[in-house]
């Protein structure tokens, strides 16, 4: 492997990639996955995929960027860069987010405290692509050269860098490498933020270039605009499905469960992420359980996008963002209920939460709020009675970085399991210095060409080092283990880790959120709702 | 001599204030971005600062009091500012030199005042000036400013010798970066080199101070500590316009950044000035933005490009 990739490499004309990862340069994990050997080999890109796109920076392609046809194409794509650049550092295109890109852009001392934080870093062995600092120093360097006038002194000062078309494809590619969990920046001593600086590259080649990876655009916010949901559901579907999962988990729990939906003046909209019906759906049946017992008014909305919480713009586009998190305000406000309560989903509760509070004024700002907190105080209430000792297995709760670092919801899911889950044991770190599941920012739904590769060996080791070490006493298959994870997209890549890794078959450790114990240890209900199947 | 050294040191201080301010301004006058806040932060309520915590642990929250714990702020500003608490946290190599560094220099700040109030306070009550006390504070600074020159110097020495070294830092080391940590050393240890091997008669800080105050040329400055004091004052003048300003941005990353969870509400001051920036026309170019540098962002956000496809 080449560890220490030169920041000129970025923009070297061939298209070989800058680094090669391999399973022995790696972070080690512990067991049962000690050892290189008991990695699985990468998936190599196919020369197909080397011949058409651009993959000129590692292993893998997140993006499938067609490769420019003549020089006259790069260099449009080059000029094109350059005004969304420009664009980045104005107030009228980029109000939303310009102080802190400035103060990130102009404080920076490269002590690289920040390195030792981030989890993709550590996991790939320390290679220098994946340093938080690597790809905001290429965007320093470019800043200070095309966007403050550069110069002799500007380069002496603030460092040289030469722009061409493979440097611009390198840096598409390169800001996809980031899970958006932002842990780096709070251990910055001046409080600079490169997942910010992720965050906004994906915004310049969105938003001006028109690129962006297609599972969170075409498949993702669009899909969402289109018919109501990225799971391509429309409302009559998805009341279907509801009414199927409702009548499932009835048969299951032997309690009857209904979900109200577009009841005008209910205290509560809940949205969920409308993955969860499609891929989890005890998770949705669980909620409308324990809310029905709780005594709770609530309802569900079937307006455009008022079913699916999810806003993949969070991650890319300020302005798919702003749409969708308009319309989850506007089905709140048809609805005249009293708050909005976000599944559980980390970025939906992030994006309507906190990022488009200040977007939304006047009528549309209607309290949004955690369906965490809701759930800790129904359990805490003494409303539904319990039995912990239905959920007495070992438990880990993995913290979604949207709920927590991002959001500061840390306590109310864990004084749940405390109540709830007498063998459960928490990771190292946890709570606001947690680590990402790895699947953060969208690559939990992106898997395109040998993404997923990369997404297992790289962005989501450190969370599974993390897992295992939770487990590390009970590993056996005789014992079933859960790990609790509050969150669609985490769910989802540990979903695809543990299957890849073959934690499931061989050691037992089953996924699943937090709800779901809540309905297992409920006295009035038919034990055994968790039902320790894969899927 | 004399008169170079005192339009030296009027004219470093003003260009200091001068970038200090532009600096600021620059910051402020940029518009209230979106909630982008990282937790803990620690002006929640104390028993959630402790985990992290925020109002959203709280049902209806919008509903209830909050107030707002300056105490807690203190509590993680203080140590930051003064002994680098995040860098001792998060990255205990660089705390040495960087400590040594940074302290020096407060203890240099401190020197400043020192000489400052012993120069100038008994100019406007000259009975002051035999007082014993005010003569060991005035004095005191003797103390401060070789002590601090010192850490100063000796900080600057490693962490030039960190960034020379370290190939981690490779990529992340300009020219400039040596020239900086070089200006600190050169000017601080003539500073204190020149002030402890002065001719006899020529003045010390104190009497320079005087001088200073009174533009009075008859002060005699030699010849080592006068280079000394023009390149400090250049120094001072020069940090405001590089990334050595963090100490202005730091306010605003804490302040306005991380720990700015001020909720938007209805008819406030957030409402209003973000109402005003959804009128601004953006000139984005992708095609599913919509952005014609007519539409503002209101219309933007109001139509759907996926539905408007369909038609």
């Amino acid at each position: 492997m080449n560890r220490h990739v030169d920041l000129r490499s970025m923009s070297q004309p061939q298209r070989d990639p800058l680094t090669h990862l391999a399973n022995e340069d790696l972070m080690p994990l512990p067991r049962p996955l000690d050892g290189p050997e008991k990695d699985h080999p990468w998936t190599p890109l196919s020369q197909n995929a080397k011949d058409k796109y651009e993959c000129g920076l590692d292993d893998t392609c997140a993006l499938s960027l067609p490769q420019p046809k003549t020089p006259e194409e790069e260099k449009q794509l080059v000029a094109k860069f350059l005004s969304g650049l420009d664009k980045l550092f104005t107030k009228e295109n980029n109000w939303t987010f310009l102080q802190p890109l400035l103060l990130t852009m102009e404080h920076c001392t490269g002590c690289q405290t920040c390195s030792d934080a981030c989890h993709i870093f550590e996991a790939s062995g320390r290679n220098e692509l994946y340093r938080p600092t690597f790809r905001s120093e290429v965007l320093r360097r470019l800043y200070f050269k095309y966007g403050r006038g550069g110069g002799v002194l500007s380069a002496w000062q603030h460092g040289d860098i030469q722009l061409n078309w493979p440097l611009v494809a390198r840096l598409i590619e390169l800001s996809y490498r980031c899970n958006l969990c932002r842990r780096c920046a709070q251990t910055c001593p001046i409080g600079c933020d490169n997942g910010l600086v992720a965050h906004e590259l994906r915004k310049l080649f969105s938003q001006e270039m028109g690129i962006h990876a297609k599972e969170v655009h075409d498949q993702g916010s669009m899909l969402q605009l289109k018919v109501g949901s990225s799971t391509g559901m429309n409302a009559a579907v998805v009341k279907d499905n509801i009414a199927f999962i409702d009548e499932d988990i009835s048969e299951k729990t032997g309690i009857e469960v209904h979900t109200p939906w577009d009841v005008e003046g209910a205290d509560v909209l809940l949205i969920h992420n409308a993955g969860e019906i499609m891929a989890w759906p005890e998770n949705p049946g669980a909620f409308a359980l324990v809310l029905n017992k709780a005594g709770i008014s609530w309802t569900m909305s079937s307006e455009l996008c008022g079913y699916d919480s999810i806003n993949y713009g969070l991650w890319y586009d300020d302005s798919q963002f702003a749409r969708v998190a308009l319309k989850h305000a506007q089905a709140a406000q048809k609805l005249k209920v009293k708050k909005i309560v976000l599944g559980e989903c980390g970025h939906a509760h992030k994006a309507l939460s906190v990022i488009a509070d200040r977007l939304l004024g006047g009528d549309l700002n209607i309290p949004r709020e955690s369906s965490l907190t809701l759930l800790r105080d129904i359990v805490k209430s003494g409303r539904i009675k319990f039995d912990p000792s239905r959920n007495n297995f070992p438990v880990t709760l993995h913290d979604p970085c949207n709920v927590v670092r991002l959001m500061g919801v840390v306590e109310p899911q864990r004084e749940i399991v405390r109540q709830l889950c007498p063998r459960f044991r928490e990771m190292e770190p946890h709570g606001v210095n947690n680590y990402c599941c790895g699947g953060g920012s969208g690559f939990a739904i992106m898997s395109g060409h040998n993404f997923a590769d990369w997404r297992f060996h790289v962005s989501g080791r450190k969370k599974m080092q993390q897992v295992l070490n939770a487990f590390s006493d009970c590993l056996a298959p005789e014992i079933p283990k859960y790990l609790c994870a509050p969150c669609s997209n985490c769910k989802g890549q540990f979903r695809d880790m543990l299957a890849y890794y073959g934690l499931w078959e061989q050691n037992r450790i089953l996924y699943g959120g937090l709800v779901e114990l809540i309905v297992n240890a409920m006295v009035e209900a038919k034990p055994g709702f968790i039902d320790w199947e894969w899927r | 001599m004399t008169l170079t050294v005192y339009v030296a040191i009027y004219a470093g201080l003003l260009l200091f204030l001068f970038g200090c301010v532009r600096r600021i301004w620059q910051y402020a006058r940029t518009p209230v971005h979106l909630r982008w806040e990282l937790y803990p932060v620690p002006h929640e309520e104390p028993d959630r600062v402790a985990h992290g915590g925020s109002y959203f642990e709280t049902s209806d929250w919008a509903s209830k009091p909050r107030h707002a714990n300056r105490i807690g702020e203190l509590r993680v500003m203080i140590p930051e500012m003064l002994f680098l608490k995040g860098l001792w946290e998060f990255n205990r190599r660089l705390w040495v030199p960087s400590f040594l560094f940074h302290f020096g220099l407060y203890l240099l700040i401190g020197t400043a005042v020192l000489i400052a109030f012993g120069a100038g306070v008994p100019i406007l009550v000259p009975s002051l000036a035999s007082s014993s006390v005010w003569i060991f504070l005035a004095e005191l600074y003797h103390v401060t400013a070789y002590a601090g020159a010192a850490l100063s110097v000796l900080g600057a020495l490693l962490l030039m010798s960190r960034r020379a070294t370290d190939t981690e830092l490779k990529n992340y080391t300009k020219p400039a970066d040596f020239f900086n940590l070089l200006f600190f050393i050169v000017a601080f240890a003539l500073v204190a080199a020149g002030y402890a091997v002065r001719s006899p008669g020529s003045a010390g800080l104190g009497e320079l101070a005087r001088g200073l105050l009174r533009f009075d040329s008859n002060v005699r400055v030699s010849g080592l500590f006068g280079v000394g004091l023009i390149l400090s004052a250049a120094l001072a003048a020069y940090v405001p316009f590089t990334h050595m300003a963090h100490f202005i941005a730091k306010y605003f990353t804490y302040h306005s950044v991380r720990w700015d969870d001020r909720p938007n509400v209805r008819g406030g001051s957030i409402e209003a000035a973000v109402a005003q920036y959804l009128t601004y026309r953006p000139t984005w170019s992708a095609e599913h933005v919509g952005a014609d540098g007519k539409k503002s962002w209101v219309d933007i956000a109001t139509t759907n490009p996926a539905q408007e496809v369909r038609k």
